[in-house]
């Protein structure tokens, strides 16, 4: 075997959120574990890996499991079974960092806060992904795809997505 | 013959049908509204939401389909296959998301009464331990918090707006009114389901009708004089609507049977 689970988690790195080009599904929190069989199971499966949906309706979900296998076969490597969990939830919390700073370099506000406070859209202080500016106003709770919001900022006048707290 | 309801299903995957029926119809209605919104945004905001729901139906369905596949001697089941191949005898959706939606107040009422309603069971459900069940009545509900926010301000600013728009609201409330408190009459699935909490429609029916009578006081609205409730949704009963609705939704899967994308 030339391949370890560690090298799984690095190949995840590279597969991005349909949605959001330059969040990997790793930055996005959705990949809940990497496992390798002792050996191939009957189906040919030699591992599994577990993501988690961010929304019940999501349609990207299809779309990276069918990504994840395409770059397993690209490196010669063999099949794995990506299962779908639904519990514990997926939280915004779980985004990483390097995630967040990706999005804001795209252009989308990230979420702020932690997801368990609760603070409702309208009362968010979510600062301008172009110009920083913190006088912002929420236009609708719900955006171009189920994850986010959209604001316009009160400063450079140009309308954001905002990756909303969940 | 291929059997899509059976009474003596175990009541858990009854409840999960009828968990599953809400959503599916619910999102068939709001998603008529697609591109037909009072603005963008508000347009984009009614199909998100009726996103949720069919996200919240598949996986319902899925879980129903699993759990019956377990049983003795069934034909094979998918959430396909439920949703497209059941006739409205089958289907055990309360009649709330059933109703025509032939205005904007009646979009957000509903949105209001089913969200608000959906996100105190789905509480309760996280409270047992009902596996699976459990696990995507917590998904769900995340997502219930946002519609019952945003359907909550929508009947505030409509209810307690112009005249005209509290006239229409109003309306509304008067037709749908009716069909809320099948939520909280239990059927025998539900009885049996809840058997280990016996209080669980009282409190249900306590807990909501005092949230509701907040909101609607807020906004402005009457609630219609004491009534005999409309019932029968989830004994497969339905209104003259529901034929409608299923024709559009199933036309393919009875023109095509089986076929796939
Ligand atoms: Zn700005």
């Amino acid at each position: 075997m030339n391949y370890t689970e560690q090298h799984i988690w690095e190949l995840l790195t590279t597969i991005a959120d349909p949605e959001i080009p330059v969040l990997s599904i790793v930055d996005l929190g959705i990949v809940r574990g990497v496992t390798l069989y002792p050996q191939a199971n009957e189906q040919g499966f030699a591992g599994e890996i577990i993501i988690t949906p961010t929304y019940s309706g999501c349609p990207a979900m299809d779309m990276i499991r069918l990504h994840i296998n395409l770059a397993m076969t690209e490196n010669n490597w063999p099949k794995l079974l990506v299962k779908q969990q639904l519990s514990p939830v997926w939280t915004t919390d779980w985004m990483t960092e390097n995630g967040k700073k990706q999005l804001q370099a795209y252009g989308i506000a990230p979420p702020q806060g932690k997801a368990i406070n609760e603070t409702y859209l309208e009362d968010a202080v979510v600062p301008c992904p172009q110009c920083n500016s913190t006088h912002t106003t929420l236009i609708s709770a719900f955006g171009s795809t189920s994850c986010k919001a959209l604001f316009k900022c009160d400063s450079c006048q140009e309308p954001f997505d905002y990756f909303k707290c969940h | 013959m291929n059997i899509y309801w059976n009474q003596q299903w175990p009541a858990h995957i009854q409840y999960a049908l009828f968990l599953a029926d809400n959503a599916l119809i619910l999102a068939q209605q709001h998603s008529k509204w697609c591109g037909k919104g009072p603005i963008l945004e508000q347009d984009i905001a009614l199909s998100n939401i009726a996103l949720d729901y069919l996200g919240q139906a598949r996986n319902f369905y899925q879980l129903a389909a699993e759990e019956l596949n377990q049983l003795e001697g069934v034909q094979f089941y998918t959430e396909d296959s439920l949703a497209y191949h059941r006739t409205d005898r089958n289907f055990v959706n309360l009649l709330l998301t059933e109703l025509e939606q032939p205005n904007w107040g009646h979009c957000v009422l509903k949105t209001f009464l089913y969200s608000s309603f959906a996100s105190l069971v789905f509480q309760k459900l996280m409270h047992i331990q009902a596996g699976e069940l459990t696990a995507i009545a917590e998904k769900s509900n995340k997502e219930l918090a946002y519609h019952k926010r945003w359907s909550q301000d929508w009947v505030i600013r409509l209810g307690d707006g112009t005249a005209e728009s509290n006239t229409i609201m109003q309306q509304a409330l008067n037709q749908i009114w009716p069909y809320a408190g099948e939520c909280f009459i239990p059927a025998n699935f539900e009885t049996v389901f809840w058997q280990n909490h016996p209080s669980f429609f009282h409190e249900l029916e306590k807990e909501w009708m005092d949230y509701l009578q907040t909101i609607f006081t807020e906004a402005t609205l009457q609630l219609p004089a004491k009534q005999a409730w409309q019932t029968g949704g989830k004994q497969g009963i339905h209104t003259e609507q529901m034929g409608y609705v299923l024709a559009e939704m199933q036309y393919l899967q009875r023109t095509y049977p089986n076929s796939v994308w």
